[in-house]
């Protein structure tokens, strides 16, 4: 909905000019939201107020608030947004305006619209025939794009505390292994729930200790009951995955029993092998080659996933994104309408998710090491709890409270 | 006060002014000096006189030159081009008067004593016709005082002093109908008590009066009821024929400005 931010100064209470301008925005069907307000303690003191004014359209906006402006609210920012254009391919001008993961708008020809795909870190890109403002890493500016510089026109939009407390606030960013975990993981079964009710998506971001602890088969069971929309991982969890499903083991230890198996060490390469010579992983899943798991679950309930490759890993599996920067492509793709991540031990793509993701989205994260947890919460995942755990004991008690 | 000697309607930036209703110069001239026998000889007032000009015919209307506080002056902004052509006039006169002048932002319109008159030691602005409401605030910064600014909401009055007249610090005239039901609230908790002008007398300008103690000067042709209202709370009343000045939407607050 269109919006502006209004302010106004002086004696507004005793003038009765504040509830007067809430009365006309209201009466001319617009709605309001006051951020700030500050009233004169003195008789003479002045009082300041800035509202945020919202109507259904940009007529019915300027109408209202040209009314205001002779009541002597104005809108702070006038300013629209300064564009420059990228001289080199990959670079950005030198004043470019860095991005955070909030909400984000840009005044662009007298009107403030909406940055798609908002990611911190990253400059925002301008079309000046449409008006439509994305989001752009650097290594994507192309030359001759329209780059926002400096912070004229631009304008962050806090996330509001909750009002309700919940899962998310309850917990805050705060990090420890001392608070009450199964009532949070049962709370967090809840909210799950509640998000795929409203047809956002779960993404799940997991690393290899998933497999290598043995809780693979709940987050299969998470991925064939349809809590899992997309899965983020690299070569390491998928290989482990299909090398359990194919020998039963996991770096050559086998899972049910665990304990090492002669000659195991190689059944991760013999695994990564297999689904070379047959093309990938979604054709061994057809051939019937690959049976059980986690990735034959999500070609079997048609859920996406992006493997990114690293430097240490084996082989690696075709279906493995080994170009870093088409890797982050691949993820950024599915990005919109995630409205929760959960990313389960694992350190990189954690916080590789986590900077892409807009600070809209609820992040979890578990991960035995409290000094993942903090990293991911000091990058800025406002609305993110952390849970240090091992994954198989967090994974058995999430199924058991999704009565999986 | 400005001698009306080159007064006249050359312009027409209210509803009260038509070109076609002309000024009677002699007359002008009279009714004027019949004010301004009215001030200096029976109410004993001193009066300043700020030199008249061609091609400027409403400066004969010096309570629009700005606001004074002390020995400063804050010089208005008009909202017209035509009455603009007054403000380096006012601003000589006055510095020559040693007076300090300060000038408010281009951006605030400001029609000085017409919009803004003290009452109980709060200034109550007019705006929307004539002055902007984020002006206020200035005025409340420059005063250290508390400035109340009320909506005008009928072009006949277009300025605060055509429909509100504090009388003393605890009573005042008004016409209701000029303000909405904010500025109605407001002038209520203002003044401890109101007396209402009726329409017709509202019409006749008799809000735009100079108050000097209890002398009342006003355009003559007031009801009998208000003069009755006013003389049982013991005021004295002046009344003088403006006429002609109400041609151009004025009466006698209008053509003065008071220095002290």
């Amino acid at each position: 909905m269109p919006s502006e931010i209004v302010h106004l100064r002086g004696h507004i209470v005793d003038s009765l000019i504040l509830p007067k301008v809430l009365d006309e925005i209201m009466d001319l069907n617009g709605t309001f939201e006051i951020l700030d307000i500050d009233i004169g303690k003195r008789k003479t003191d002045p009082s300041r107020a800035r509202l945020r004014v919202q109507a259904a359209s940009h007529a019915h906006l300027d109408q209202i608030l040209r009314r205001l402006a002779r009541l002597g609210a104005t809108p702070i920012q006038t300013k629209d947004v300064r564009l420059v254009q990228a001289m080199k391919e990959g670079v950005f001008p030198s004043l470019f305006y860095s991005t955070t993961n909030l909400p984000t708008e840009v005044r662009f020809r007298g009107r403030w619209r909406k940055v798609h795909a908002i990611e911190m870190d990253c400059g925002i890109v301008v079309n000046p025939s449409t008006g439509e403002a994305r989001c752009t890493p650097v290594a994507r500016i192309r030359k001759g794009d329209w780059v926002l510089c400096g912070t004229d026109g631009v304008r962050v939009m806090p996330l509001e505390r909750a009002r309700a407390p919940e899962v998310f606030q309850f917990m805050g960013s705060a990090v420890s292994s001392e608070k009450p975990k199964i009532q949070l993981i049962q709370r967090l079964a809840r909210e799950m729930r509640v998000i795929k009710r409203a047809g956002k998506k779960i993404l799940v971001v997991a690393g290899p200790a998933v497999v290598h602890t043995g809780s693979g088969p709940y987050l299969e069971r998470l991925i064939r009951a349809g809590f899992v929309h997309v899965l983020f991982a690299g070569n390491g969890l998928a290989t482990h995955d299909i090398e359990s499903a194919l020998y039963g083991t996991s770096l050559g230890v086998r899972l049910d029993r665990g304990i090492a198996v002669k000659d195991g060490h190689d059944h991760h390469m013999r695994a990564i092998n297999t689904i070379r010579h047959l093309g990938g992983i979604r054709p061994a899943v057809r051939r019937g080659v690959l049976k059980r798991g986690i990735m034959h679950a999500c070609v079997r309930r048609r859920v996406p996933f992006v493997l990114s490759g690293s430097i240490r890993d084996d082989g690696p599996l075709p279906d493995v994104i080994t170009d870093t920067l088409n890797a982050q492509d691949a993820m950024r793709a599915h990005i919109p309408g995630v409205g929760l991540a959960l990313m389960i031990s694992s350190t990189l793509h954690a916080i590789a998710t986590g900077n892409m993701l807009p600070a809209t989205v609820k992040t979890v994260c578990v991960d035995i090491n409290p000094s993942v947890v903090t990293k991911l919460s000091d990058r800025g995942t406002f609305q993110g709890i952390g849970i240090v755990s091992d994954a198989e004991s967090f994974l058995r008690e999430l199924t058991r409270a999704l009565h999986l | 006060m400005c001698r009306p000697t080159y007064y006249t309607i050359a312009y027409e930036i209210n509803p009260w002014m038509s070109l076609r209703r002309q000024i009677n110069r002699t007359r002008a001239m009279a009714q004027w000096n019949r004010l301004h026998r009215v001030l200096t000889r029976t109410l004993r007032a001193r009066v300043q006189l700020l030199p008249p000009r061609p091609g400027v015919p409403d400066l004969v209307f010096t309570a629009n030159a700005g606001l004074i506080d002390g020995r400063t002056i804050i010089r208005s902004n008009f909202r017209f081009p035509e009455r603009q052509r007054e403000e380096p006039i006012v601003e000589r006169y006055f510095a020559r008067a040693g007076f300090r002048v300060v000038r408010l932002d281009r951006r605030f319109d400001f029609e000085g004593e017409g919009d803004a008159l003290w009452m109980n030691g709060s200034l109550l602005f007019g705006f929307r016709f004539r002055s902007d409401a984020p002006t206020h605030e200035r005025l409340a910064r420059l005063l250290q005082a508390r400035v109340l600014p009320v909506e005008l909401v009928d072009q006949y009055f277009y300025h605060l002093d055509t429909c509100f007249c504090p009388l003393d610090a605890r009573s005042a005239l008004w016409f209701p109908k000029a303000f909405d039901r904010y500025g109605r609230k407001v002038i209520e908790a203002l003044a401890e008590e109101l007396i209402d002008v009726s329409e017709a007398d509202a019409k006749r300008f008799v809000c735009n009066a100079v108050t000097i103690d209890q002398a009342i000067v006003v355009q003559e042709g007031a009801s009998g009821m208000l003069r009755r209202r006013l003389e049982r709370r013991g005021f004295r009343l002046f009344p003088v024929d403006l006429s002609e000045f109400l041609k151009a939407g004025g009466s006698a607050k209008c053509l003065v400005l008071r220095l002290n």
